[in-house]
This record gives structure tokens, sequence and C-alpha cells, in this order.
């Protein structure tokens, strides 16, 4: 018996494929062949990740969001206080405590906001990551407020590999193997029944209220683990920078990890890696010289994106292939 | 400062957050369209006030006028080329879509206007102070309270006593037995999503001596503008009425007292306020 394409894709969607090897290799190449652009580097393994937990409530469990910094910032802010009052300056543990502590704030605040929808949703979201702005700009006495805490220091990692502050190649093979580390253990995620499920409330609220899954404990968990990660996220940007401010959690950055997820195409995992490459090699080259030109293509490519390619530019890619497929 | 200073300059910018929001909020409840662009609408309608006085002489009145009529055929005119197409869209798209919108205004504005922020030049009978029997208070701010009420009072009397308004009351409380009934939705929509853009024009230019105005304005204000819709309920005007003067008063008694990172109550609030009443103050359970 033959099945039939789609299911056939389905059943097996979840199996590595050759090509899945290509962006680690990609990435390993890049730390030898661009050695003088690795804090650029950094910082785009950082957003890929920040938009991979994103893509764990957008894109598998459809819960649209605006407030996505709030983790990003609570991860960064975590590791910073720590280091600066507590002298808590060991990277491992401290991104371990980023993630528990943006983990509880996601499984906190998803109690709560998860319970309302729409723009009801979008509001509270919004509402939740400005109230963390503004207590971190309130509380300047241990945040450092608007200015921030610059020169933070931290311990080599794993007692070994010191943290390098010209050349950022400890830096960059830290925050790969921290982005890989936690690709797998998303991958797994999303493939299991729990990610099933979470593509199933997606899809199609009422029939999965109907079949008797439990629509709001499911939410609220993918949301946890989303904002843990993304904790983590933030916990590497701040110990591979050592610095922290209030931009970590502002709305520009929840709109930039929204829009790199969008660009690269949501709902894939590999989005994150193709959105966050295309937007931010395009802010580094545009942005220094032509900050409003770059503000105004942006602008202008969403508006097209929301129009006509609504899959971003992996979905574009696969509707070419599939065109070329036909001939 | 004293109490009634305090109230008055809270009521100012509440009535200005009153004119901005009232429009996103009918068209919100009307469409259910998330429209994050619509403080977009609200800055084009302040640099029009300002470059029209500025350029060509035109008095503070005539201008917000043009500002209001202009934005509102801007806002027409996108509403039927590309609003129109989102609208059995995701909500996802069309957050995006506004994102880019507002992205493009804000560059839009700052290639041709420039970066800086522009003040408006008010015209001498609104300037200084009056005397009000127990105080001596800001014209202009009195002139805005005023102007809001009389707004609220038109608003009421176009939502209750008009065929239009009872349409669009209609609509937003049943869109579909309203389609039905034959009120044709897609024409009222595009007539109150421009006369809401207008009005948020017009709150642009009457805010910009208290708001300030400068390119970043829609993004700075978004969350407050949607604060203001959400908490008032979707398409119920004096919800977004009270709402916008009550935040208007929060957000001046904390920026006087805590200067730094106050409004961090606003967020709290409103946070604990929807979780209590999803439905805002006067909406109806959905």
């Amino acid at each position: 018996m033959s099945l039939p394409a789609a299911t056939l894709e389905a059943a097996t969607r979840h199996r590595l494929r050759a090509w899945e090897a290509l962006p680690w290799l990609a990435a390993l190449g890049a730390f030898f062949l661009f050695p003088d652009y690795l804090a650029f580097g950094t910082q785009v393994l950082v957003m890929i990740l920040f938009a991979l937990s994103l893509d764990l409530v957008l894109g598998y469990a459809g819960i649209v969001t605006l407030g996505h910094a709030a983790f990003f910032g609570a991860g960064a802010y975590t590791v910073a206080m720590l280091a600066a009052h507590a002298g808590w300056n060991e990277p491992l543990s401290g991104l371990a405590v980023a993630a528990l502590v943006a983990g509880l704030l996601g499984l906190a605040s998803g109690w709560v906001l998860l319970r309302t929808h729409g723009l009801t949703l979008l509001m509270l979201t919004l509402c939740t990551m400005a109230l963390l702005e503004q207590a971190a700009n309130m509380f300047s006495g241990f945040t450092g407020g608007f200015d921030g805490m610059p020169g933070l220091a931290f311990q080599p990692i794993l007692g070994r590999f010191e943290f390098d502050v010209l050349y950022f190649r400890t830096q960059y093979l830290y925050a790969l193997a921290v982005l890989f580390a936690c690709f797998i253990a998303l991958r797994v995620l999303v493939h299991s029944s729990f990610g099933r499920s979470l593509t199933g409330i997606r899809e199609n609220l009422l029939r999965m209220h109907a079949v008797g899954a439990p629509v709001r404990a499911r939410q609220v968990l993918a949301y946890a683990v989303s904002a843990a990660l993304a904790g983590v996220a933030g916990a590497v940007f701040v110990q591979a920078t050592s610095y922290v401010n209030l931009a970590v959690l502002g709305l520009e950055r929840a709109a930039g990890v929204l829009i790199i997820l969008i660009l690269g195409g949501y709902g894939r995992l590999y989005g994150a890696f193709v959105g966050a490459l295309a937007y931010l090699l395009l802010e580094h080259t545009l942005s220094k010289a032509y900050p409003t030109a770059w503000q105004l293509g942006i602008g202008i490519t969403l508006v097209l994106v929301a129009l006509y390619a609504r899959n971003g530019i992996l979905g574009l890619a696969d509707a070419l292939r599939r065109r070329w497929r036909e001939r | 400062m004293d109490l009634a200073s305090i109230l008055l300059g809270g009521l100012a910018a509440g009535m200005v957050l009153f004119v901005v929001s009232v429009g996103l909020s009918v068209t919100m409840g009307l469409m259910g369209f998330v429209n994050l662009a619509h403080g977009g609408f609200a800055m084009l309608g302040g640099y029009a006030v300002v470059l029209a006085m500025r350029h060509w002489g035109l008095p503070f009145g005539a201008a917000l006028a043009l500002g209001f009529v202009a934005v509102a055929l801007v806002a027409a005119l996108l509403e039927r080329t590309l609003y129109a197409r989102l609208y059995r869209a995701s909500e996802l798209d069309q957050v995006l879509f506004t994102i880019g919108l507002v992205f493009v205004m804000v560059a839009g504005v700052t290639l041709t206007v420039g970066p800086e922020t522009q003040g408006v030049q008010l015209p001498p009978w609104l300037r200084g102070q009056t005397d009000l029997g127990f105080l001596k208070y800001r014209t202009y701010s009195l002139a805005l309270i005023a102007f809001g009420v009389l707004l609220m009072a038109a608003l009421w009397l176009g939502f209750e006593r008009t065929r239009i308004g009872a349409q669009i009351r209609a609509a937003v409380d049943n869109r579909r037995m309203a389609e039905s009934m034959g009120v044709n939705v897609r024409r009222l929509f595009t007539l109150t999503f421009a006369l809401g853009s207008g009005l948020a024009a017009a709150g642009g230019g009457l805010g910009a001596e208290i708001l300030g105005l400068d390119p970043q304005y829609p993004l700075r204000y978004l969350a407050y503008f949607l604060i203001v819709v959400a908490v008032g309920g979707l398409g119920r005007v004096s919800g977004v009425f009270f709402a916008a003067l009550a935040l208007g008063v929060l957000d001046f008694v904390l920026k006087v007292h805590f200067p730094k990172g106050g409004t961090m109550f606003i967020y709290a609030l409103t946070i604990a306020f929807l979780l209590a009443r999803p439905q805002g103050l006067f909406g109806k359970r959905a």
C-alpha cells in the first residue's frame, strides 16, 4: 500500500536529513574563514537561539506575542546581576539559573496571560515586557537603570576557556555549542507527541478541545519552555558582550526577533537560522551607513511579506522548488 | 503641585489620548483588525499641522482641519488598497503588516522632515494662563479638556442618534446579522477607518504640545493607545473616554512622583484589570 505524499511527509518529518548538517558545518567554517567577524557571528548565533525560542510559541503553538524580549531580558539581567552583586560569574551555572528564572517567569505569566486571546493577549505580552523594562529602570541601584551595567566579568568556561574580549573566538564557539544543544532539545520536542499536539492546537483549537487534549496546560508549558530558551539566549548575549542595558527588554528587540522569524519562515526551526543571518547581515552592512533607509527597507519588506510571502524566505524557496519539480 | 493642577494636567493628556485612540477602538471593534499603525496616522497628522503652519502660514485651527482631511484621505486609500486584503488573514499577518507600515511612516518622516522634535506654534489666545477663580492654569490644557468633552458629546450623539451610528453599533455587536439586514459593512468600515484616522491626526496635532512630536512617536505611544482601547472595551466610545482620562491622570501623577520607571504601575494595573475584565470597562463578554 502506498501512502499519500502528505501523510508520508508527515510521518517521516522527524528523521534527520543529510542537509541538516549544513548550517553547523557552515558555522564552523565561518569560524576559520572570517576570524575578524566573530563578534558579529556570536550576535547572529544568539539571535538564532532567541528566534528559535519564539518559533516554539509562535510557529508551533500559534501564540502571537509582542513581548518575547521580556524573557531574553530576564535571562540577561539574571546573569548580569548575579555577576555584579553576588560574585556568581561561573558561566554554565549562570545559564542554568537564567533558564530557570526566565522559565519560571514564562510559566507564571503564561499561566495568567494565556487565559486571554487576540488583541488582549497581544497587549498583555507587550505590557509584561514594558513592566519589566520600567522595573529595571526604577531599581537602577541593582540594574544600572538606563545606562546599564558595563564591564561584567565572567570566569573561563569549564574553568579552561577564557572569554576572548578582542576576537570573540571563545564566545563564538560557546554560543554555537549552546545553540546546538538547545536546537537538538527543541527539535526532539517539536517532533514529540507534545509538539504535535501544539501544532494541533494551532491548527484547530476546537477540535483539540473536543478530543480532550489539555489545551491550556500544553500552551502554558510551551510558553515556559520557550521563555527558558529565550532566557538562555539573553544570558549568552550578556556573557559574550560583558554588558547589559535596558535595550535587551525593549520593543525594538521584541519586534526584531519577530521580524527575523517571519523573514526566515516560522514553524520550521530552520527559518530562525536563515532569518537571523539575512536580517543581521543586512543590518550590519546597511544600518550604519543608511539607518533611515534601512528602517524603510525593513518596513516595506514586512508589508510585502505579510501580503505575499507569508512563509518567509524558506517558504519562497519551497514554492520555487515545487514549481521546478512540476515542470 | 496641588491636587487640582495635577488633575487638570492629567485630564488634558487624557483628552489627547482619547482623541487619538477613539478611532482605533471603533475600527478594531468593527473588523477585529489589529492595527498597530494607528499611532502612525496620529504622527502624520501632527506633522501635517506643523508643516502647514510653518510653510503656508495657516492658522492653528485650519491646519488641524487640513491634517484631519489629508490623513483621512490617505487612510481611506490605504484601507481600500492594502488593509482590505488582510481582513481574513491571521492576526500575525495583520501585526506584521501594520508594524511594517509604522516603520515606513517613521522612516518616511525622518527622511523628508528630519529626526528632530517639532514644536507647534500655538495662537496667542491659547497661550498663557487662564484664571478659573480658584486657580490659574495653562489655557491650552483647559482648551484641550473642553475640546475633548465636546468631541465626546458629538461622538455620543453621532453613535446614538444617527443612522450611520446605529449601523456601526449593530456591526460591532454582530457583524453577520448587520450584513443580513442590509448594512454595507465594508463601506461602513472604510468610512469609520478614514474618520478614525482623521481624528487620530487631529489628536496628533492637538497633542504635539503635550506628547511631543518626533518620528518615534508611533512606537513610543503604541502601548498607551492599545491600553486605552483594550481597557475601554473594543468599539465602546464611552469606555475609551474614561480609560483615556484614567490613563492620562495616572501617567501624569506617576511622572511627577516617580520620574524613573513609575509607569511600571500602569502596566501592572492594566494587566490586573484585563485579567479581571478581559472585555474591558464597558465591553460585553464574548
